[in-house]
């Protein structure tokens, strides 16, 4: 279970990046993020966002058209 | 992922100022700076209407071919002839801002001041203002006055360089 979740279900393109950003900004180092979008397009974004930032991405999934990613705040 | 001192940078021109001209630079400018990169952006020419206080954009149909809109099922393009009469832009505005709402698409407004949230170092080029008569109350707060020279300044330094 993730330390925080974020819904940005609905949301396009760069709204789930911006968010997840956002969030992670206020949180601890170690700590974990969970995103959950509708976004297709956030799935190879989330890898891109986190190779370049250093933030680990622990997993990406998808149930349902719903595409969860859980980040660990690394950077 | 704070802004280090070897963080990569990005720069751009912004030089259009229309609905749909607006959201390249600023949708690349924030997810830039979320991930980490020092970002300047100089408006110029109708690019500095985006750095307005109060933003009224516009798309128009003229001259634009591959603007089909999502309707009755299929995608409708609108000819020259039509757009030329009176409203038919000011519709396909409200269409497309209608249109950005129900997909999820963030607002120029809202796409603007998290740019000015992540430090994003915006000009605004000196001689658009003089050219097209604005002052610095007609703008937001943040940019920076500035010329071509504070722009190449600014190019030479980064790692990727847009003109949009």
């Amino acid at each position: 279970m993730a330390d925080q979740v974020l819904d940005v279900k609905g949301l396009n393109c760069p709204l789930p990046i911006l968010r997840a950003k956002k969030a992670l900004k206020d949180m601890a180092t170690g700590s974990t993020l969970q995103v959950l979008a509708t976004d297709p397009g956030a799935v190879k974004d989330f890898e891109a966002f986190c190779r370049t930032t250093g933030n680990e991405l622990l997993e990406s999934s998808n149930d349902n058209k719903v595409f969860s990613f859980v980040i660990k705040k690394t950077a | 992922m704070n802004a280090e001192a070897n963080a990569k940078s990005m720069s751009m021109i912004v030089t259009k100022g229309s609905l749909d001209w607006a959201y390249p630079p600023f949708i690349l400018s924030t997810t830039a700076a979320a991930m980490g990169l020092n970002v300047t952006m100089f408006f110029t020419f109708y690019g500095l209407t985006l750095l307005k206080k109060k933003l009224d954009l516009q798309v128009t149909t003229l001259g634009n071919p591959a603007m089909a809109m999502p309707m009755f099922g299929m995608h409708v393009g609108m000819p020259n002839i039509v757009s030329a009469i009176p409203g038919v832009d000011a519709a396909a505005s409200v269409m497309m801002k209608n249109l950005i709402k129900r997909k999820g698409v963030a607002s120029i407004e809202e796409l603007r001041d998290t740019a000015l949230d992540a430090d994003v170092k915006m000009i605004a080029c000196q001689m658009t203002m003089d050219l097209f008569e604005y002052t610095p109350d007609d703008l937001i707060e943040g940019p920076v006055l500035g010329g071509a020279a504070t722009y190449i300044e600014e190019a030479t330094k980064s790692d990727i360089n847009l003109f949009i």
